[in-house]
């Protein structure tokens, strides 16, 4: 199977703390993996480092066969790899349609464009309307993103995550903060516009992991302690130790 | 430039430099702990010299250094508690535009109360003369006691920082605000007293400042923009950063300014004579001391070339 | 016709209109006198409004551009003078927003390294450099005199004999037709994906760069743009009043334009133009009848930013809405009592003022002030008593109904729509 994203020895330190100690990892293509561990494990900034917002003090990170290790974002975003964030981040002064139309713009090449009118740009408008269908904000069109519902906005979050239509995409907790139902239709949401793509995800919510994980990683005091199946890493002692606890859980 | 030229402009590099840091050290500090710049801090400084002289017409000058900061103090605590608090939620940019809005409109009152020629604001007699002789070379008084303010200042602001529980407070708030206040202090107030206090220092190197120099309703704009200076390329939110710069611009425009050479008469003792015809020839016979005005600016030009986030900034926006 | 077209073009149209129809019916007098600085204005709100409405970025130091292309547009006429060469000085504010575009290139490169408060701090900071140069490259600048120009010489306009902007109307023509032109301009350029993008870095440049924006780069192209824009109105000055000098460049220009689009509104696309009128009579009308002009006019814009960023544009459209909702109706007398309270208030602030002006600034002229069509004696304490207890008075009366007026109580917000 070919390793689309690979992690090598990934090093980082605040000041004098280390976050990440020795992270490696390596992603097949179209795999769903996903990323658990207890709070401050380091997760969060694994995900900076991979997707350029920080730079590692050590290692190395491969995207496609290419050493992304410590480019800007943008860069990152170009080359196929793009993600949420836990808390989210969107263009709050513009529309449901804007924010994905912005977002569509540069993998259909429009670049910096300021000869071409943007509303004559057919593709632009027919992607972002499709999206839009698809993460459920039909009626929410014109709203301006800053008054939509929290959920709404997490599934706004998703749509411009997804919009570029990268083929590696990395979810920072997708699910943080909603609803039993509402967990249940983002699973639903999440496995259909992840189809044929490879997805990285942070997740507390076990229903999640194991509903739509193929491989989990356990990640505690910024070292992987343990990669596997599902079932691999419920039966782990190790990570029932550090993280899951030894109540019984069923894999879904 | 001789042994005792270059010691006299050192000095002088050195009380300006200070003059500077007064000023930055306050604008920093607002700065990192409440995230916004205040453009309105060279008006305190000029708020702090026109007080100054007035307070020196009615009773005296030494009443005047220690009364006109705590004016301006008072003042700026005012601004902060009445102004900027509401402007917190809405950004940098709105607070930075009250800020310029609140400058021009200082500039305007004191315009209107002062007049537009500059005031005779003096330094008194007793700071008359010369510190002491180096050869034939003067280092003036005033100079050293402006090194001498400055310098007892800013120890015990250092002094303050370091070893007192307020100055623990401010230090933990400077970078984690939301943590202090859950400890239980009214980090509000912490705003107002940090932001009043940074006026205060302003207004302290207006009172000095504007005797040594001269107090006109302009002068907030000259040295404004050298502040600016100061703060980009010593880093935001460095206040060791801000010292360094200072210092260098400091030093930089002292020695400048006894410069009397051009590259033109570099060129010409390397055996190079430049032609006066040449176009560019106005621009090469330039005098470093007529150029002395620039240098800070062109120090920008280059930081933010060479090191973008400053001498010791922390890598922060792109 | 469709109603929502007319409602569209119709603002164009209407524009248009006025600029052609404007400067014949008034061909002298106060209004004549304003028409060529306020289309010289808008442009240059205009441009400036690029940075700050679409892109967030706050700059102290925007006059440098206009000044560019103005010194070039001045030198270029004075270069057509002595060579008699046939170029149309009507084109020449092309020069001079390419004059702006080299100095964004130059200066803009070095600024757009940073963003945010640095990104102000250095155009302020570059501001002055080229304001400290104008010594050294006389020359260029002109020195204290400046560089004067003679607009009637090249070759006619189209070709017809007359038109050689010698008279006023012609030139009130000439530039607002570049007016018109340079508004049709940056509604078109606010419309393609770049003006978009802008918009995008304004509201979370982070996230901008994650869908494969670099923020910088955007932020350069969009100072670009406003530089050309602004080269443009700089140019379009020179051509109207034939002399360039210092202030062109300087730091107060750069403030002018600050509050000019401030004022007006930085959320809406007719924001700027609103408030390039606006502050051109303030600065005009106003200034001819106080001297403290200014001050009333710094006044203005703090009040602006405390309560109302969103400009003169958010406060019209909210009191149109609330025409249409008739909550006007139901608060009408609350209404006519905080009018009441902020015309005495006022009143006494502006007596207070200008008494204060006649007593320091113009103690020549003697003891009394002229406000309010009225004789003040300024010796008098009571001269001085009744305007501050009105000031006093109507401001806590002001501030007490306000309290009470529930309807309106949240300030007017900023940014209401991308794009309007």
């Amino acid at each position: 199977m070919d390793c689309v994203l690979g992690l090598q020895d990934l090093h980082k330190h605040f000041g004098r703390s280390p976050i990440i100690r020795g992270v490696s990892l390596a992603l097949n293509v179209g795999e769903r993996h996903a990323l658990i561990g207890p709070n401050g494990a380091g997760k969060s900034t694994l995900f900076n480092l991979i997707s350029g917002r920080l730079a590692p003090d050590r290692g190395r990170i491969e995207l496609g066969g290419t050493d992304i290790t410590g480019r800007a974002p943008f860069e990152i975003y170009r080359r196929g790899l793009s993600r949420s964030f836990q808390i989210t981040n969107i263009f709050h002064n513009l529309t449901v349609f804007e924010n994905l139309r912005c977002a569509v713009l540069w993998s259909l090449g429009y670049r910096y464009a300021f000869w071409r009118r943007l509303e004559g740009l057919a593709d632009a408008r027919a992607h972002a309307e499709e999206l839009i269908e698809r993460i459920g904000l039909g009626a929410r069109r014109d709203a301006i993103a800053a008054t939509l519902t929290y959920a709404e906005q997490r599934a706004l979050e998703l749509g411009i995550t997804i919009a570029g239509g990268s083929s590696v995409v990395l979810l920072d907790e997708p699910t943080a903060g909603m609803s039993r139902s509402e967990t249940e239709r983002t699973i639903g949401l999440l496995r259909r516009v992840t189809q044929g793509r490879t997805l990285l995800m942070v997740e507390h919510d076990m229903d999640v992991v194991f509903g739509l994980a193929e491989r989990i990683s356990v990640m505690v005091y910024g070292r992987i302690i343990a990669t596997g199946t599902p079932e691999q890493i419920h039966a782990d002692p190790q990570v029932r130790e550090a993280y899951l606890g030894t109540a019984q859980a069923g894999l879904s | 430039m001789n042994a005792e030229l270059a010691l006299i402009s050192a000095l002088n590099g050195a009380s300006y430099g200070l003059l500077l840091f007064m000023l930055s050290a306050g604008l920093t500090l607002i700065f990192s702990m409440m995230g916004v710049l205040n453009f309105a801090h060279a008006s305190f400084y000029m708020l702090g010299a026109y007080c100054g002289y007035q307070i020196s017409q009615w009773v005296g000058f030494w009443p005047g250094l220690l009364l006109s900061p705590l004016i301006v103090g008072i003042f700026g605590a005012a601004v902060e508690r009445y102004g900027l608090r509401a402007l917190h939620t809405r950004g940098p940019v709105a607070e930075l535009l009250f800020t310029f809005g609140l400058s021009y409109v200082i500039v305007e009152v004191v315009q209107v109360l002062w007049g537009r020629p500059p005031v005779p604001y003096r330094l008194p007699p007793e700071l008359d003369g010369s510190l002491f002789t180096v050869y034939t070379v003067d280092f003036p008084r005033a100079r050293g006691f402006v090194m001498l303010v400055a310098g007892v200042i800013l120890g015990a602001l250092a002094l303050m920082l370091r070893y007192s529980r307020v100055g623990m407070i401010i230090q933990a708030a400077l970078t984690h605000a939301k943590t202090v206040e859950t400890l239980g202090h009214d980090v509000p107030r912490i705003h107002m007293l940090v932001f009043g206090g940074g006026s205060a220092l302003a207004g302290l190197a207006g009172a000095v400042g504007g005797a040594l120099t001269v107090t006109e309703p302009n002068m907030g704009a000259t040295i404004g923009a050298i502040l600016f200076v100061v703060i980009v390329v010593g880093g935001m939110g460095s206040l060791a950063g801000a010292f360094l710069a200072s210092l260098a611009i400091g030093e930089l425009d002292a020695f400048a300014k006894v410069i009397d050479r051009s590259p033109a008469d570099l060129a010409a003792a390397l055996g190079a004579r430049l032609d006066p015809s040449n176009p560019l020839y106005g621009l090469w016979s330039l005098t470093l001391s007529q150029a002395a005005p620039v240098l800070p600016f062109l120090l920008l030009v280059v930081v933010l070339l060479v090191r973008p986030r400053g001498l010791l900034g922390k890598r922060e926006d792109r | 016709m469709n109603r929502a077209l007319a409602a569209r073009w119709l603002p164009w149209v209407a524009g248009a209109l006025l600029l052609v129809i404007v400067p014949v019916l008034f061909q002298q007098g106060f209004v004549r006198q304003l028409f060529a600085v306020c289309a010289v204005m808008i442009v240059f709100t205009l441009s400036y409004n690029l940075l700050l409405g679409t892109t967030g970025m706050l700059s102290f130091g925007h006059a440098v551009y206009s000044g560019f292309g103005a010194y070039a547009t001045i030198h270029a006429l004075n270069w057509i003078g002595r060579s008699h060469v046939p170029l149309p000085v009507t084109a020449l504010p092309l020069l001079g927003g390419c004059g702006g575009l080299l100095a964004g290139l130059l200066l803009g490169f070095v600024s757009t390294r940073r963003s945010g408060t640095a990104f102000a701090m250095i155009t302020l900071g570059l501001s002055e450099l080229v304001g400290a140069c104008w010594l050294m490259f006389p020359k260029f600048f002109g020195g204290e005199g400046g560089i004067s120009g003679n607009r009637t010489v090249g070759a006619p306009l189209f070709g017809l004999p007359g038109w050689n902007l010698g008279s006023d109307l012609q030139i009130d023509y000439v530039v607002g037709a570049w007016c018109f032109a340079c508004i049709v301009a940056v509604r078109a350029l606010l419309g393609t994906p770049l003006g978009r993008i802008a918009n995008a870095v304004r509201d979370n440049p982070e996230r901008a760069e994650f869908i494969g924006y670099s923020a910088r780069q955007v932020r350069w192209f969009m100072l670009l743009a406003s530089s050309f824009f602004a080269g443009i109105s700089g140019a379009l000055a020179a051509l109207n009043f034939e002399i360039v000098s210092a202030e062109n460049v300087g730091a107060v220009r750069s403030g002018e334009v600050l509050l000019a689009t401030f004022i007006g509104g930085i959320g809406y696309f007719h924001g700027p133009i609103l408030g390039a009128i606006v502050f051109v009579f303030f600065s005009v009308a106003l200034s001819q009848w106080t001297k403290a002009w200014q001050l009333y006019l710094g006044l203005f814009f703090v009040v602006l930013v405390l309560r109302a960023p969103g400009g003169l544009a958010a406060v019209i459209e909210r009191a149109l809405a609330q025409v249409r909702d008739g909550s006007v109706l139901r608060r009408a007398r609350l209404l006519c009592a905080l009018g009441a309270c902020a015309v005495l208030a006022l009143s006494g602030l502006i007596v207070l003022v200008e008494m204060t002006y006649q007593r320091t600034l113009e103690a020549s002229g003697g003891y009394l002030v002229r406000v309010f069509w009225t004789d003040i004696d300024t010796r008098q304490a009571a001269a001085w008593v009744l305007p501050a207890l009105l000031l006093i008075g109507g401001a806590l009366a002001y501030g007490w109904l306000r309290r009470q007026d529930t309807a309106a109580n949240a300030p007017i917000a900023v940014l209401t729509a991308a794009e309007r």
